[in-house]
């Protein structure tokens, strides 16, 4: 297909990304600089600090980089920490997020480290699937033109707004590539 | 459905995992904290003192005073990790009802069980632990560490023993890689390391948790020089509030461990620091003032 997979690399779990996406067979690379972005036709923000990852992203210049890009319509997929800098505002003052995604964000709402838990959750059109939840994000608001395709305890856990995909669980840290396809799935189409 | 499992192993590794590519920073206070969080850290270490002035003060070194952590974990919002001392399993489970996120069992502090290492399978909360090599690293994770890092030598500023037990590591490990299973026996007896971890280094060909180095890390390239060496992120104890100007070098030293493999960059981050720690030679230590042998 000829398309080329940028996954950000700043901080996180970036590798686990790219490790799915060779697993998948799909031509993909890592994005430090705006140069590195411009070579890509999509891109995954990994899960890590969100605080950290802001903090080199605005230094870099990927943070005006990837709105722009994502504006444009390039897919933007992010785990955790991508979900916190996709959204279009955080209850938190810090960090500064994109706003791309219409979501309100309550960081590590889930509690800390020993909150962190494994469960089973149901995604549309995809059917049951282990999800791996860590320090997560909380979604507590998600406006009109974004689709909810999975719930755990009442809150949306996996959205969707048109170019855009966000998880507040890991996907990368289990075996099962289903989102990673869906998700490249939305290549074909822009 | 929706039956939430906690404390497992994949969410004690998995927060490691988020913390790759970070540093790591020592804070004492909130104030610190607060600057190690502004400047990029992916997590602090609360305690009573850095580990220059512990090596400084002599006597005892314990866990951190509750009221101490507690102020930290105030301050922030990113992870909070704590010291207990080498099978002060006691310490351990105090810090884990205060809610911190990491446990570090460390030879940083006085060690309280001189045979062994805290049960850490009997905990939700995740902990690290010190190694020199490959043997010890295995012992600990079969107690259940679920992250590792290199000791080095803390307090120092000095990276030469954080070099030499990465640099050692990697060469165990490619040792485990090559080797067939009759050998990996005979490996595993010869080093007290458990078969079973073997095993998975062997499968994996690498260590089956994240490994951070620590121990003497005090400029960006110490910093990108452990991770070109193949380490997943950095501990920086007394490194940057021993310095001149902490904030800069800690905005540094995060930049550097993300353009490790950037020379270019590596040089603009370098610049106009002011003074690093002042730092000490491994050779002048006594024996009995290295902290990296204890444990075992």
């Amino acid at each position: 297909m000829g398309h080329r997979v940028g996954v950000l690399a700043l901080q996180g779990d970036f590798r686990e990304h790219l490790a799915v996406l060779r697993r998948l067979d799909v031509p993909a690379q890592e994005v430090r600089t705006a140069k590195d972005l411009e070579a890509v036709d999509a891109l995954i923000l990994p899960g890590g600090e969100s605080t950290t990852i802001a903090r080199l992203m605005a230094k870099s210049g990927l943070d005006r980089g990837i709105k722009e890009r994502g504006r444009e319509g390039m897919p933007l997929y992010g785990t955790c920490a991508g979900l916190i800098l996709l959204a279009k505002e955080l209850l938190e003052d810090r960090p500064q997020p994109l706003e791309l995604l219409d979501v309100t964000v309550d960081r590590n709402a889930y509690g800390r480290q020993v909150d962190s838990f494994e469960a089973d959750i149901e995604i549309r059109d995809l059917g049951e699937f282990h999800a791996v939840f860590i320090r997560a994000p909380k979604v507590t608001r998600s406006g009109p033109a974004v689709e909810v395709l999975a719930e755990h305890d009442g809150a949306p856990v996996l959205v969707r707004q048109g170019n855009v995909l966000a998880s507040s669980f890991h996907p990368e840290l289990t075996d099962d590539t289903r989102i990673h396809e869906f998700f490249l799935s939305f290549l074909e189409k822009s | 459905m929706a039956q939430a499992e906690r404390g497992t192993f994949r969410v004690k590794s998995g927060l490691a995992e988020m913390l790759k590519g970070g540093v790591i920073m020592d804070v004492t206070n909130a104030e610190q904290a607060r600057i190690a969080e502004e400047a990029g850290a992916v997590a602090v270490m609360a305690l009573e003192r850095v580990p220059a002035d512990i090596r400084a003060a002599g006597g005892v070194a314990r866990m951190a005073d509750p009221k101490k952590i507690k102020e930290i974990m105030d301050a922030v919002t990113i992870p909070v990790m704590a010291k207990c001392r080498i099978g002060h399993f006691v310490e351990a489970q105090i810090l884990e009802a205060l809610g911190v996120d990491y446990v570090d069992e460390s030879e940083v502090l006085t060690p309280a069980d001189p045979e062994n290492h805290i049960d850490k399978w009997q905990f939700k909360v995740p902990f690290v632990c010190g190694a020199r090599d490959l043997p010890e690293a295995c012992r600990r994770i079969a107690e259940g560490a679920a992250m590792i890092r290199t000791k080095g030598e803390a307090g120092t500023g000095n990276v030469v023993e954080a070099v030499r037990h990465m640099r050692l590591m990697n060469r165990q490990i490619r040792e485990v890689v090559g080797a067939s299973e009759e050998e990996l026996v005979q490996l595993s007896k010869q080093w007290g390391a458990p078969l079973e971890v073997l095993r998975l280094i062997k499968q994996e060909g690498r260590l089956p948790v994240v490994n951070f180095a620590a121990g003497g890390i005090a400029t960006p390239a110490d910093a990108a020089l452990m991770m070109q060496l193949g380490c997943d992120g950095v501990f920086v104890g007394s490194g940057i509030f021993k310095s001149e100007d902490p904030e800069r070098r800690a905005r540094a030293i995060v930049e550097a461990v993300t353009y490790y493999n950037d020379p270019q960059k590596l040089a603009e981050i370098s610049e106009d620091l002011g003074e690093p720690m002042k730092g000490l030679e491994i050779s002048e230590l006594a024996p009995e003032e290295l902290l990296q042998t204890r444990g075992h």
